[in-house]
């Protein structure tokens, strides 16, 4: 009995030396993964859900476009569209697409896509009409984006 | 004199270093968003101005008609439905009916409709032969197409749900076609040669043919 209280005797804690390092390296991932968000958005977000995504591949010919009631609510009630920093209305759409086109190389411009973060209670109306602007702006690839389902049954 | 005193203590204190990082993890934890690039994908048909719409020119058994009202109740191929589960067994089916399957090569990868047949595993074609192949459905599914027609009043969640169905269905018939299940061909990493070619070959002479038809402008 005896024999075994002394061993245990000889260290109580755990080294707490590397501890730093541990942590500056999480900070350091988390620096590093960060994007800080550059547009503030100015729309209702509440996205709904679905369970077929499918992940893009190339993030840099991705450009988002956002639709819902704005946050402000001097601006209305209606759903508006924010594209970058500014709200701007159907007709817009083509000139905007064909300036994000211009950021991007030659070759890629027709594989831009579109990503549209559509508010849950938006109507079909401005989606479709959104739709039909971008089929006239020679971007034919959208996507919807969503956020994972959550699997509860 | 003065350096007699500093001999005590050489060193900066680092105990506190762990308390700084902290923090400033901390704070880089609240503030990232991991950007999520996940989605559904829709491939917009190019832009003709002369264009008939589709259901004119297509055969009548070979569109899929789903329509929404603005009240979100669904009417697919002409009957009212009640649970937007039910839509993707129905499209697996209509997509694979192969009522009437032509030999004539088509589309980019010129495959016809008894090749994509002949491609299949046997458990599909057990599965076609018993229970699909009616007249009534589509003729196959370099054919088949899917119309959602969506009023101007209806919410976009339905329009969301009933979007994520219809490629439920496709992923599935996709993932049958080279052995996997619909979860494992949706994660397929296109920038992976190996992986790339089975994503080329289950999606080979079954195009996804999702049609957004213009709504109507009266609500339903």
């Amino acid at each position: 009995m005896s024999k075994f209280k002394k061993k245990s005797s000889s260290s109580q804690d755990i080294p707490t030396a590397a501890l730093p390092d541990i942590i500056f390296m999480l900070l350091f991932f988390f620096m590093v993964t960060t994007v800080l968000r550059e547009t503030e958005i100015k729309v209702e977000q509440r996205i709904p859900r679905a369970e077929q995504l499918v992940k893009l591949e190339k993030k840099k010919l991705v450009t988002y476009l956002y639709v819902g009631k704005p946050k402000d609510e001097s601006m209305g009630s209606e759903p508006l569209i924010q594209a970058n920093d500014a709200f701007i209305d159907l007709n817009g759409i083509i000139q905007w697409v064909n300036q994000e086109k211009s950021n991007l190389s030659e070759a890629e411009r027709d594989q831009i896509t579109i990503s549209m973060k559509v508010d849950n209670e938006t109507k079909m109306g401005i989606i479709v009409d959104i739709q039909s602007e971008l089929r006239d702006a020679n971007a034919r690839k959208i996507m919807y984006a969503t956020p994972q389902k959550v699997e509860d049954n | 004199m003065a350096r007699s005193k500093d001999k005590g203590s050489q060193e900066v204190n680092a105990g506190s270093m762990a308390d700084i990082a902290f923090l400033l993890l901390i704070f880089f934890l609240v503030t990232t968003q991991i950007a999520t690039n996940k989605g559904l994908t829709l491939l917009l048909p190019p832009k003709n101005e002369d264009d008939e719409p589709l259901e004119i020119k297509q055969n009548q058994k070979n569109v899929f008609k789903i329509q929404v009202n603005s009240a979100d109740r669904l009417l697919v191929e002409d009957e009212p439905l009640e649970d937007v589960t039910l839509i993707r067994e129905m499209v697996y089916d209509f997509v694979l009916n192969f009522g009437n399957p032509s030999s004539e090569k088509k589309g980019n990868d010129k495959v016809s409709e008894v090749d994509v047949y002949n491609s299949l595993p046997a458990s599909m074609k057990s599965y076609i032969s018993r229970s699909l192949g009616s007249d009534e459905s589509s003729d196959g599914p370099g054919s088949a197409i899917v119309s959602l027609k969506a009023d101007r009043g209806s919410s976009y969640e339905i329009f969301i749900q009933l979007l994520d169905e219809l490629n439920a269905a496709y992923n599935r018939i996709y993932g049958e076609r080279v052995g996997l299940t619909a979860e494992e061909f949706r994660k397929l990493n296109r920038n992976n040669p190996k992986e790339k070619e089975l994503y080329d070959r289950a999606r080979s002479g079954i195009p996804k043919a999702i049609s957004i038809a213009e709504p109507s402008t009266q609500g339903g």
